[in-house]
């Protein structure tokens, strides 16, 4: 018989937990690149891996307090953005595609080779660097919650602290987009030319976006390590197009769409990883191996997204009508 | 104001812009834009060669000539938005080479395009603040504190209902400009140009697509801009309408100017008529039918 309890308490622990709110905030920051100004940046996952590896390193290399170490993530994020937009912001849009997903997979290779071993740790990544952040920790050691919602207090110190960014960087993105700022980038998402033409400095304007998306993306990367190690096989491209999955589930150009996205994203693949498994054990399919099911939820999440692209385009949270002009 | 003038009457013709016969390249009394020795090809292709060009201040100018004359091209490099190989021009005396398009527009020169660039999924009245200039809330650090715009949204969005009521998109206000028409969104591109208080307006084709109802009275918007001091430029290839308002025209062809002159004279002149119709157009090749209507249309509004 299937555990159909265990199997729902796993799924609803993913609404709160911090991958959840980590996929939220990188998924808002891409939608600013994408939804508002239209860049096209497949290399989220590298802007994470700058969040991650520059906290990580900075705390157990060089022992900077947590301040410190997140403004080195910070920092090392606004050079990567000012690299890749420079060269490929005057381009068309593709260009900023074709050299963001390369920039991520080389971040990621120089993460993983064995020359830095000393200050990544190569392959099997970094550990150990969550002193610092646990001692910032008010709640009194213990168990607290109800449900499946019962953790220690550092777990619910990184839920209450990557939720509250959440909060925080939806509510900035709000005002940002209703400001006349937000206004001149959907601007340029629109026609670049046209803004240009009423003296707007839109190179400047895509360089800000994909400045304060890559911050969120990085931040992201912070709150992602909290829970587990760094290591850099997380941050393949996979989890880019993972976030995309999640911006397009919720809607692009939204901003509770990505935070949505992340938690029905996330409690769909914890119930259909645990569905199959059981199922799998149970004898249910028989044709299916434990190794294998642990593939299928993959399959099932995309099956699950595919058919939200083609019944609700729009996302959960766009607005109908802007499909009514899409050529 | 459009309302005033009434679409039978004939527009007050703006004289005695120039000094000395017209003559490509001939000096104005006012020149806005100077524009000095452009050149610019593609590959081995000169799109423009340009020796010498005057636009006159307050007036309205008509810059017309056959497909592939490079009319669009020299729009291009005047605003900005391509760069010539060689030459030097201005505008309002100051030099405008190596000026990125944003600074040129911001300098008061706002061009439109040939294919309106409405921005669909902007809402009309969106797109008519997008054209204010100076606003404080598109600083990044100022935009999320609304406390520092708000008093200036107010003021660009009366201004915004002021113009979209004078271009009749009022009732569209909040509608996406993709669900607008293409004249409308003519209309909506030259309004989106004005919000920025331009001297000088650049209309590239400013009928193309547009129905006849919605003509005239882009028409009379084109003559009112005049009124109100502004000077404007404009590409067309509908030669009632640039006999119609133009107050100067210049004809390009092969990437050069090849005359200049007042609407009605222009058109007999002999490197006009070349210019249209082949310098060896006496020659019997058979019926160009096209260019001999227009001519003849031409001829029979002169009668």
């Amino acid at each position: 018989m299937i555990d159909w309890i265990a199997i729902f308490s796993n799924a609803a622990q993913e609404l709160i937990s911090p991958t959840t709110a980590a996929y939220a905030l990188a998924a808002l920051g891409l939608a600013i690149h994408f939804g508002y100004t239209g860049l096209l940046n497949f290399g989220q996952a590298g802007f994470m891996a700058l969040g991650a590896y520059g906290y990580a390193i900075s705390t157990l290399s060089f022992g900077f307090p947590v301040w410190a170490s997140v403004l080195v993530g910070v920092g090392a994020s606004v050079i990567f953005a000012l690299i890749l937009g420079i060269p490929t912001l005057r381009l068309r849009a593709d260009y900023l595609a074709i050299v963001t997903i390369a920039a991520a997979e080389i971040l990621r290779l120089i993460f993983t080779t064995n020359t830095f071993d000393a200050l990544t740790g190569s392959a099997s990544g970094l550990q150990g660097y969550k002193d610092g952040f646990a001692a910032l920790n008010p709640i009194p050691p213990g168990t607290y919650g109800f449900g499946p919602f019962t953790y220690n207090a550092y777990d619910w110190w990184i839920r209450i602290v990557g939720w509250t960014l959440v909060v925080i960087f939806a509510l900035l993105t709000w005002l940002l987009m209703r400001s006349p700022w937000g206004r001149v980038i959907k601007g340029i998402r629109e026609d670049e030319d046209a803004v240009r033409a009423l003296g707007k400095n839109v190179y400047s304007y895509k360089m800000q976006s994909l400045i304060i998306g890559g911050v969120y993306g990085t931040l992201a990367g912070m709150i992602f390590i909290m829970p587990r190690a760094v290591v850099p096989a997380n941050y393949q491209t996979s989890l880019t197009f993972f976030i995309y999955a999640i911006l397009l589930l919720g809607g692009a150009a939204t901003i509770l769409g990505p935070v949505i996205g992340s938690m029905i994203f996330w409690v769909l693949l914890s119930f259909f990883s645990g569905f199959v498994a059981r199922a799998v054990e149970a004898g249910w399919l028989p044709f299916m191996s434990q190794v294998q099911a642990g593939q299928l939820r993959f399959i099932l999440v995309g099956v699950a997204i595919m058919l939200l692209v083609v019944f609700r385009p729009q996302g959960i949270f766009g607005n109908k009508k802007e499909l009514a002009f899409v050529k | 104001m459009s309302s005033d003038t009434t679409p039978t009457s004939k527009p007050v013709k703006t004289t005695g812009l120039h000094v000395g016969e017209p003559a490509p390249g001939v000096q104005k009394v006012d020149p806005i834009l100077i524009a000095d020795g452009v050149k610019r090809t593609f590959g081995g292709l000169t799109a423009v060669d340009v020796a010498h060009v005057e636009i006159p201040r307050g007036a309205i100018t008509a810059l017309i000539g056959p497909n592939g004359a490079g009319k669009t091209t020299f729009f291009n490099l005047l605003t900005g938005f391509d760069k010539p190989d060689e030459g030097k021009w201005e505008f309002d005396g100051r030099s405008l080479a190596h000026v990125p398009a944003y600074r040129v527009a911001r300098m008061g020169l706002i061009r439109t395009f040939q294919l309106t660039k409405a921005l669909g999924l902007l809402t009309v009245m969106d797109n008519m603040k997008l054209g204010a200039k100076g606003q404080s809330g598109e600083n990044l650090f100022r935009s999320v504190l609304p406390f520092i715009w708000r008093k200036q949204e107010e003021e660009i969005d009366a201004k915004a209902v002021e113009l979209l009521t004078r271009f009749k998109l009022d009732a569209k206000q909040e509608d996406y400009a993709a669900s607008l028409s293409g004249g409308q969104r003519k209309l909506l591109e030259m309004a989106r140009a004005l919000m920025s208080d331009p001297t000088l307006v650049m209309l590239d084709e400013p009928m193309a697509g547009v129905n006849p109802a919605l003509t005239q009275s882009l028409l009379d918007h084109i003559l009112d801009l005049k009124a109100q001091g502004m000077t404007v430029l404009f590409v067309e290839h509908d030669m009632h309408m640039v006999r119609h308002i133009a107050d100067w025209v210049i004809v390009m062809a092969e990437g050069k100017i090849v005359a200049e002159g007042d609407p009605h004279k222009v058109m007999q002149d002999q490197a006009v008529i070349d210019a249209y119709l082949g310098a060896h157009h006496d020659t019997d090749l058979g019926i160009d039918t096209e260019h001999v209507e227009v001519l003849k249309e031409l001829i029979d509004d002169e009668q």
